[in-house]
């Protein structure tokens, strides 16, 4: 561990959301138990780690009373029984701040529960607070969030990745048993990895994204980040399914996922064909990072598996695709912060039209990254260049599916890097946007696709701070990389 | 700026497109973000500059369709919580400021 | 208004209509008229962050019928974002259909028989309303504005003409038409005073046989009357500019009832780019051929066919281009329009005149809300009584009000009210006494003076007490005046 800088994290920190949820569901702990051991450590830690938009005290006090109740008499409190979660504060929460650590939605309170929220609740899991994020989710850092950045756990000098940074920090730091993010172009993959943790991105269309506040929504997924691996499985299997306030969601039934996991555990992965990316596993990535990639196809192969490489050549086109689509795709979601109807409102001094007013709003509420994205995603769009840079990045959107289904031919699972490097000192990446961005290089590609990837802790690299490796796989197969997940989650 | 425009993008285009996006940006961001959009577009001249002859565009990840909703009444909202949201209101409605025509 | 010698008009216009669905397009809140202000909204048409939309079938199934009535193809279709800044439209973007809307290459025909293209017929949804407050409370010059979101997200479909309409008149046929099918599909209720059928007119002139010239879009167009004077305000506008050497701007025009006159509505040096893309929110439309012949199949017939079918039964030709006689084919338009035409052919079967059970239909049926309940078999014997000469027109029409107020038979009614035509004896008698009476108009009839006849039948009803019949009192007039 990063040493020094760390928060120190006592025993049982990283207890897990399993033993919690069948303590609580045998009666063995009470939920609030496990709520007052979690404050404690949030009363402690969380000035320094600042993982938080919110901590919800009554609410969670409330939640978990309910479960105990429930255990009491004798009826099932849910597979999440009494197990803490941190949200990412882009999931609307009915009546309580929902801010996507931006100034524009100031005094905002959903007047509705995001999907996963209600899901979460009725599994019994208790709501302990909404993370901090890059606001509307934009960067890889969580240093671009109007309520300042989220420091790693692991080392406090140091970003604990982004989006979702807050996310993962909550868990990491053992605020929070599990927590859920949403990953657009690995925004729960690279904070997972920077923090030592397991992080899901599911097929597209798995879990709802009703509630969910938009950045870029044909590739927005949202999952779980997890201690392990069974964990993530667990969360994931309350979370998925079907939702009819979705037209992107789909039937699929989610196929017991700790179920696979426990499958790896115990029979490894035999006869699986691995295939390791070439195209992300060189150029950009630090060499500590690609020596526990192979760590982890060893890990791999001991299990059973045939390892080897595979070309998917048009993976390396998908950084550029990336920010000409979800950009596009933001600066028209994002045009709904107008100062009309909920959020900040700013009338600029001598002027009374409402168009000055939505400019003035907009120029106030979004900070210099969000404005960067709506810039460039207008252009992107404008009369003149939509067939140049949208239009072409929808059609390498295609190259890529392609390439990947021509990948699974030959490959059961695919694995990469999830990040290239380990967590980095804030400010290190900010002075040009494309530094930043480059941390997606690896992640990007399945969210283009819509297929699942799970990111994996596998040790530290030379700095001593943790190291994620990526899984891939095609549409709908959580059950096979939560498998492989296992195995090398096993070797840790 | 000094930077070479991908594709001829000018200061003019920044605001122009400020304008479309309803941001009304200072000259320092107009001058920062002409310089960054120039550097990313130079990025994206990959992606731009691809022979895509033939290659369908994929707008989705999904292949669904004919996704529907029955058509029958939900519930709405509780006006004065709907309200409550609003920066302005008045007489059960959102109050802006006078709009200067379509645009 | 008449348009200047030389010049010709081509118009274009775009319907909005609102489809009768119980609830919005995207969310299950009513589709509702009249309802107190922001009662009918959820987060999905409020556009709030983190809602999403999902597509009523019962809309696309309107759609599909809307199409279809209109010789549409129907294909597979996808949404679209039209992005633009209005504070009425919640996400600050429009779901509509783009490049590929549901409806496509269709026609309309118009009662006189011109053919007009129909281009597109897509699916979007409807905006917010705003109010303006303070200043003129007009737009431009209001302090404010209210704005109300019930009407956001309500189901409209865009119908598109092609530029084929030449003059107010058949913009005006159009509409009227339009209007009519609209409403025999169900699709919607085609009413423009509520607002649920909006018409907006793409207008420019031209010297015959020169190319489109640029034309203006016309918005804020309520009535039928509007339409017209606004079409033919516009045209004048336009060919007095460019007699005087002025070139027409493209530009979105407002209509001013009150003012009779169109002014520009928007800055002109900020040109419109609405970066269409495909909305990722929702998945595309692909009926199945067998939806879409199911739709074809269970569509009721058109208003034309149902002229037609009354043409056919009347002996006259269903519209004004081939018929000539324009005051009955008004009657049949009449009828068509009115939804009275089942009842008339019942009536025809039941054994009434086709020709006076359209007449009586267009005039004295229309109007009432209790046409509908009428009993064509009694309505029948009404009309089958004034043909036997055992009632009087006036009668009739007495006859067929008392049969719309309280039903009943119409033979007892006739009885009751003392109906029964004078005969032939008792008539002659009485025109004689009031020829003796008014020599100098007799004299005056019998000079060819065709007002002079009113006067006598109308004497001759008050003589009677309404029991003359005018046409064989004005019979007998003629042939004792020598004129037959």
């Amino acid at each position: 561990m990063g040493a020094s800088h760390a928060v120190h994290v006592g025993p049982g920190s990283s207890e897990t959301a399993v033993s919690i949820a069948d303590d609580v569901r045998a009666g063995r702990r009470s939920a609030q138990a496990v709520l007052a051991l979690h404050r404690t450590r949030i009363d402690t830690a969380e000035a320094e780690v600042h993982a938080f938009n919110l901590v919800l005290t009554d609410q969670a006090a409330e939640a978990a009373a309910r479960v105990d109740e429930t255990v009491a008499s004798g009826r099932d409190p849910g597979p999440l029984a009494g197990v803490p979660i941190a949200l990412k504060d882009n999931m609307c929460t009915r009546g309580l701040a929902t801010t996507c650590s931006s100034r524009i939605l100031e005094g905002w309170r959903p007047p509705y529960d995001a999907t996963v929220v209600s899901r979460l609740a009725a599994a019994g899991a208790v709501i302990v607070g909404k993370t901090n994020l890059d606001e509307f989710a934009m960067g890889s850092s969580t240093e671009n969030s109007a309520f300042g950045p989220t420091r790693n756990p692991h080392d406090l000098e140091r970003v604990p990745g982004g989006s979702s940074g807050g996310s993962a920090a909550a868990v990491a730091a053992g605020f929070a048993a599990a927590s859920l993010g949403s990953d657009t172009g690995g925004s729960i993959r690279q904070p997972a990895s920077l923090c030592g943790l397991v992080g899901v991105k599911p097929t597209y269309g798995a879990v709802s994204r009703y509630g969910l506040i938009a950045f870029a929504s044909s590739l927005d997924q949202i999952g779980p980040f997890a201690h392990t691996v069974e964990d993530a499985a667990l969360v994931l299997e309350v979370i998925a399914g079907h939702d009819p306030m979705d037209s992107t969601s789909i039937e699929s039934p989610a196929p017991s996922l700790v179920s696979a996991v426990q499958q790896g555990h115990a029979d490894g992965v035999h006869g699986l064909r691995i295939g390791i990316v070439t195209e992300l596993s060189g150029e950009g990535i630090s060499a500590d990072v690609l020596a526990r990639v192979e760590v982890a196809a060893n890990r791999l192969r001991d299990a059973g598996a045939t390892v080897d490489h595979v070309s998917v050549p048009s993976t390396v086109l998908g950084l550029s695709a990336y920010y000409l689509i979800a950009p596009a795709e933001a600066s028209s979601n994002l045009a709904r912060f107008d100062g009309v109807r909920f959020g900040l409102r700013m009338v600029p001094e001598g002027s009374a039209n409402v168009q000055d007013m939505m400019a003035a709003t907009r120029a106030a509420g979004f900070g210099a990254e969000v404005k960067r994205r709506i810039m460039l995603g207008t252009y992107a769009l404008s009369a003149g260049y939509y067939d140049a840079y949208y239009g072409q990045a929808q059609k390498v959107r295609t190259l890529i599916i392609n390439d990947f289904q021509r990948a699974y031919q030959s490959f059961d699972v695919l694995l990469t890097p999830t990040s290239p490097t380990t967590a980095f000192a804030f400010g290190a990446k900010t002075a040009d946007p494309m530094t930043m961005y480059i941390n997606d290089v690896c992640t990007i590609p399945s969210n283009l696709s819509g297929d699942p990837a799970i990111s994996v802790p596998c040790g530290v690299g030379d700095d001593g701070l943790p190291v994620g490796v990526q899984l891939l796989g095609p549409a709908l197969s959580e059950a096979l990389l939560f498998r492989c997940a296992a195995v090398i989650e096993k070797g840790n | 700026m000094s930077e070479p425009a991908a594709r001829g993008l000018t200061r003019d285009d920044v605001v122009h497109v400020a304008k479309l996006a309803r941001l009304a940006l200072t000259d320092a961001e107009i001058d920062r973000y002409t310089a960054d959009l120039a550097g990313i577009l130079g990025h994206a001249e990959d992606v731009a500059s691809l022979d895509t002859e033939g290659v369908e565009p994929t707008a989705h990840p999904l292949p669904l369709v004919n996704v529907f909703r029955a058509d029958v009444v939900r519930p709405s909202l509780d006006r004065e919580e709907v309200l409550a949201c609003a920066p302005s209101s008045d007489q059960h409605q959102f109050r802006v400021p006078s709009i200067l025509g379509i645009a | 208004m008449v348009i200047k010698a030389g010049w010709e008009i081509v118009i274009g216009l775009e319907v909005h209509a609102e489809l009768a669905t119980a609830t919005k397009l995207f969310c299950g809140c009513a589709n509702a008229f009249g309802s107190e202000p922001n009662t009918n909204v959820c987060p999905v048409c409020l556009g709030l962050p983190g809602s999403l939309p999902v597509l009523n079938e019962q809309a696309v199934e309107y759609a599909m019928r809307i199409g279809t009535a209109l010789h549409c193809e129907i294909r597979r279709s996808v949404f679209s974002r039209k992005n633009y800044f209005y504070p009425d439209m919640p996400k600050d973007y429009q779901v509509t259909q783009y490049d590929l809307p549901i409806n496509s290459d269709g026609y309309l025909d118009l009662p006189n028989g011109k053919r007009i293209s129909i281009v597109r017929a897509h699916m979007e949804e409807d905006t917010g309303k705003s109010t303006h407050f303070g200043g003129t409370g007009r737009i431009q010059g209001s302090d404010g504005s209210l704005v109300d979101y019930n009407r956001s997200g309500v189901p409209l479909v865009e119908i598109v003409s092609g530029p084929d309409l030449t003059s107010a008149d058949d913009a005006k046929a159009y509409v009227a038409e339009m209007r009519s099918i609209l409403v025999a599909t169900g699709g919607s209720d085609g009413k423009m005073e509520e607002g649920s059928m909006r018409v907006d007119a793409n207008v420019s002139v031209r010297r015959p046989g020169q190319p489109l010239g640029t034309r203006c879009e016309i918005k804020n167009l309520n009535s039928l009357r509007s339409l017209v004077r606004a079409i033919d305000y516009e045209a004048n506008r336009q060919i007095d500019m460019l007699e005087a050497g002025e070139r027409v701007t493209q530009e979105t025009r407002h209509w001013s009832e009150d003012d009779g006159r169109t002014s520009s509505m928007r800055s002109k040096e900020e040109a419109m780019d609405y970066r269409y893309f495909p909305e990722p929110d929702l998945v595309p439309l692909d009926p199945s051929p067998e939806w879409v012949a199911r739709v074809a199949a269970g569509l009721p017939a058109m208003p034309h066919d149902r002229r037609r079918l009354l043409a056919t039964a009347t002996g006259w030709s269903a519209d004004r281009s081939d018929s000539g006689m324009a005051p009955d084919n008004d009657a049949v338009l009449t009828v068509v329009e009115q939804d009275l035409d089942a009842l008339v052919l019942a009536a025809v079967a039941a054994g009434a005149d086709a020709r006076r059970a359209v007449n009586r239909a267009a005039n004295e049926l229309t109007g009432s809300s209790r046409a509908a309940l009428l009993d064509p078999g009694a309505f029948a014997t009404v009309l089958r009584l004034e043909d036997d000469g055992r009632l009087t027109a006036t009668q009739a029409k007495a006859v067929i009000g008392e049969l719309l107020e309280h039903g009943g038979d119409p033979v007892a009614i006739a009885a009751a009210k003392g109906y029964e035509a004078l005969d032939t004896s008792v008539l002659e008698g009485l025109v004689d006494e009031l020829i003796a009476a008014h020599p100098a108009e007799f004299e005056r009839l019998r000079g060819g003076d065709p007002k002079v006849g009113g006067f006598f039948v109308g004497a001759a009803m008050k003589r009677s007490g309404g029991k003359a019949d005018g046409k064989a009192v004005t019979a007998l007039l003629r042939s004792k005046a020598g004129l037959s």
